[in-house]
């Protein structure tokens, strides 16, 4: 539990830190570092399920978070799903199968390098699915939540 | 008259799209922008043909004569502060907020946002480093590690090569750079797992703004661009790997 808290704040700190060399305007940083820990909270509650699986519903949710704030936000939905998704980028995958390739472990290189793919296809498909939802869905979306959050505000304050 | 105009507003357009393609937007989004401004001012014959690395862009003048606006576009580091103030801008254009010279000049603006300041660009290369490295199962002082090899490269990057190398050897040379600071801080004992170390610290190389607009574009069936920034992709990431199995493979005949 301990664990996992501490890797929610490293994938949302790093988030951020990636926000910040692709230029995002500095008021994001905290909304990217969000989408980013939440993705990655997601795939590592779903491990259970296999890798490429979890990786693809953390990425679904990671692009559904990046669409509502781009229109909640009225900017390009690049601005947050790029450093959003950079956790699940398969990094460790990728410079694994290099590696085996580099010192003639040709064997384990086929092995990591499908499992890499498999991941990779995971957020291809995660990213499709979720760009095939139609922009009113988010607007009226955003439009029920800020309803909702204005109401909740007059009754708190 | 009306020539001069049209041509002005295919400039305009031109220079849009331009900022945006340079800055790591989709090719949907670089049409759609050209399109908008065109249209605004009306001129509705613009034809714009979008690859990932120029701008073909023709329109049909009164007297029947064609304006053709050809621009090359090299493929560089993402700017989404660009990408957003490009997309704002269209948007105002499109309400009849500017007039073309008013909004020439905003574009010129934008062009010339700065980065966010160089210290602070290292230090969030040694952060993502760091944390990167104990999401893929690095313990603390692996982290800690990571996050210096990774400052280390951001300093190599922008203050001793300032962009004068290809990307092919800035990839080799920053991969294998960052193995060996990795490599020398496992020796005197900082850091646990030179593996994870390593992961961690060749974050800031891996292509992932070229990853994801590549998927996008594909969707979208912008193929050629797709396809491109996947090369890209798959280049940089070779290049990186290479760097870095170099330097592990004279590792390990040298410790045996």
């Amino acid at each position: 539990m301990w664990k996992l808290m501490i890797e929610l704040l490293a994938a949302g700190l790093g988030t951020a830190a990636f926000a910040l060399l692709f230029s995002v305007p500095p008021a994001y940083y905290l909304r990217c570092g969000v989408i980013g820990g939440a993705g990655w909270l997601c795939y590592r509650l779903l491990l259970g399920l296999g890798t490429a699986p979890s990786i693809f519903f953390a990425t679904v949710l990671v692009v559904f978070f990046s669409r509502y704030s781009a229109v909640k936000r009225r900017c390009p939905v690049t601005l947050f799903l790029i450093p959003g998704i950079f956790p699940l980028v398969p990094g460790a995958g990728i410079y694994w199968t290099a590696y085996s390739i580099v010192v003639s472990r040709l064997d384990q290189a086929a092995g990591r390098g499908f499992a890499t793919i498999k991941s990779a296809v995971a957020i291809v498909l995660g990213i499709l699915l979720v760009f095939e939802l139609p922009q009113g869905l988010f607007r009226a979306l955003v439009a029920r939540l800020s309803r909702f959050s204005a109401r909740g505000r007059a009754a708190g304050g | 008259m009306e020539e001069r105009d049209n041509r002005q507003v295919l400039d305009l357009a031109a220079l849009a799209g331009e900022i945006l393609l340079e800055s790591g937007a989709e090719i949907f989004r670089v049409e759609e922008t050209i399109y908008r401004i065109a249209e605004a001012y009306g001129v509705d014959s613009a034809e714009a043909f979008v690859l990932s690395s120029g701008i073909f862009l023709t329109s049909e003048g009164a007297g029947r004569q064609t304006f053709a606006r050809v621009r090359h576009i090299p493929l560089t580091g993402a700017r989404l502060d660009r990408v957003n103030a490009v997309n704002q801008l269209s948007r105002e254009v499109e309400q009849g907020m500017h007039t073309p010279e008013q909004a020439l000049a905003r574009l010129e603006a934008i062009r010339a946002m700065p980065r966010p300041p160089a210290w602070l660009q290292v230090l969030a290369s040694g952060v993502g480093s760091g944390c990167f490295c104990l999401l893929f199962g690095g313990d603390w002082s692996d982290a800690w590690s990571a996050g210096i090899a990774g400052t280390a490269l951001y300093l190599y990057l922008l203050f001793l090569l300032r962009g004068r190398l290809s990307k092919i050897a800035t990839n080799i040379t920053g991969g294998a750079l960052v193995t060996l600071i990795a490599v020398l801080l496992y020796r005197v004992g900082l850091g646990h797992h030179l593996d994870m170390m390593t992961i961690g610290s060749i974050i800031p190389l891996v292509p992932g703004v070229a990853f994801t607009n590549a998927i996008r574009d594909i969707a979208d069936e912008d193929y050629i661009a797709g396809a491109v920034r996947l090369l890209d992709v798959l280049l940089v990431t070779f290049c990186v790997a290479f760097g870095v199995g170099v330097v592990m493979v004279c590792y390990h005949h040298l410790s045996g």
